[in-house]
């Protein structure tokens, strides 16, 4: 897809104008995977603005995001980073064959404690 | 006071705890929980997209259902709180979803967010009241100290969920409270432990969990307490430190004298 596509399919899908950033680095600060992200998320902002989203599909830091909403809160301008990483992510798996997780790695992942909730939810968001 | 109830798919299988203490603590304190027919799974997780409109239809289908039978809908899991309450969020508040949602059920009249949503705890909280729960309390949990575990579930996005103050919440710790335990006061109640990564990168959901578990234990944590399965697991499975976690339903039905019959 072309560049400028891309980045308004990502502001589309996400809902989110990266533009009201004002460059604090709290949503970065308030992460609690940060040590674990290759982009994080004040990068998501600043790179999806540029219209930089290639590096961001191919980033392992999309499967890191704990999806638990600490960007979104504490970020003193709504800017909702989270909702980023997810319009990214999307663009990933939603590509034909893109899926991340794979019905045929689940049984290798069980245990006889895991809630069904860990399997729906990493269904929801690391497949399409 | 009779509520719908939605259990969603983990109070059905590995948190069947969670499911009949709070069954029998409701039973005690005079409320009914009538389990919604036919329900559906809520996802687990908020889909966060504009353009989603398949995978939030299933909520849809819940909250609707509540909404025929007049009744506000109640939740038990932090997951299915979570998704509910932000879903119908989107149907009080984006047009584009609600048209589209509403000609894809061929609904003669658009869904629009008009069932109120409550968590269990927000039920003890402002149905029942904290002050009549402690009445009906038998077996007070005198001198146990217990750490309130809310995660990252229960309280954001704090605008849309308006559990508590999603930076110093109460609600947990008022709970304790009323069963006679003493809560443990600790900075990382509403930070994530990491559950979600638990299918995609163990190490990371073990990190998380064990410095959660850390700072409960070393403010003199004898016990966590929680309100989601995956909390639950992750605190027991992933994480070091051997601190005990609960359902926050099984300390409700315990004090309240009805662990033993749940």
């Amino acid at each position: 897809m072309e560049k400028t596509n891309l980045k308004e399919r990502i502001l589309e899908i996400s809902g989110v104008n990266p533009r009201k950033c004002m460059k604090c680095g709290k949503c970065s600060g308030t992460c609690p995977n940060y040590d674990e992200m290759e982009y994080h998320p004040h990068q998501f902002v600043s790179m999806v603005e540029k219209g930089d989203i290639e590096p961001l599909m191919k980033t392992e830091s999309l499967w890191t995001c704990l999806s638990c909403f600490a960007c979104v809160e504490r970020c003193p301008r709504s800017v909702e980073p989270a909702k980023l990483i997810e319009a990214v992510r999307l663009a990933v798996i939603r590509q034909q064959g893109a899926n991340h997780l794979k019905p045929q790695d689940i049984p290798d992942k069980l245990d006889e404690d895991l809630p069904q909730q860990a399997i729906v939810s990493a269904f929801r968001k690391y497949t399409k | 006071m009779t509520y719908s109830y939605y259990p969603g798919c983990t109070l059905k299988t590995k948190a069947k705890d969670l499911d009949r203490y709070a069954r029998a603590s409701a039973a005690a304190l005079g409320i009914e929980l009538e389990e919604l027919p036919d329900w559906q799974c809520c996802g687990g997780v908020y889909p966060m997209a504009k353009d989603e409109i398949a995978t939030k239809l299933s909520s849809v289908r819940a909250l609707l259902s509540a909404k025929e039978q007049g009744r506000d809908l109640v939740t038990m899991c932090s997951a299915c709180h979570n998704v509910l309450k932000q879903v119908n969020h989107d149907m009080a508040t984006d047009e584009n979803i609600v048209t589209k949602v509403a000609n894809y059920m061929k609904l003669d009249e658009p869904y629009r967010g008009e069932t109120k949503v409550i968590h269990f705890l927000e039920l003890l909280r402002d149905g029942v009241g904290f002050d009549e729960l402690k009445k009906h309390v038998v077996k007070p949990l005198k001198g146990v100290k217990i750490a309130p575990y809310y995660g990252c579930l229960l309280l954001r996005p704090g605008k849309v969920m308006a559990f508590d103050d999603p930076e110093n919440p109460a609600i947990m710790e008022n709970f304790i409270k009323a069963l006679g335990a003493e809560p443990v006061a600790y900075a990382m109640r509403n930070e994530c432990c990491g559950g979600y990564a638990t299918m995609e990168n163990r190490v990371i959901a073990e990190k998380r969990a064990t410095a959660v578990m850390d700072n409960a234990a070393a403010n003199g944590a004898q016990m966590m307490i929680t309100a989601c399965p995956l909390c639950l697991y992750n605190l027991t499975k992933n994480a070091q430190g051997g601190v005990p976690v609960k359902y926050f339903t099984e300390v409700l039905a315990e004090a309240l004298g009805v662990k033993e019959e749940a």
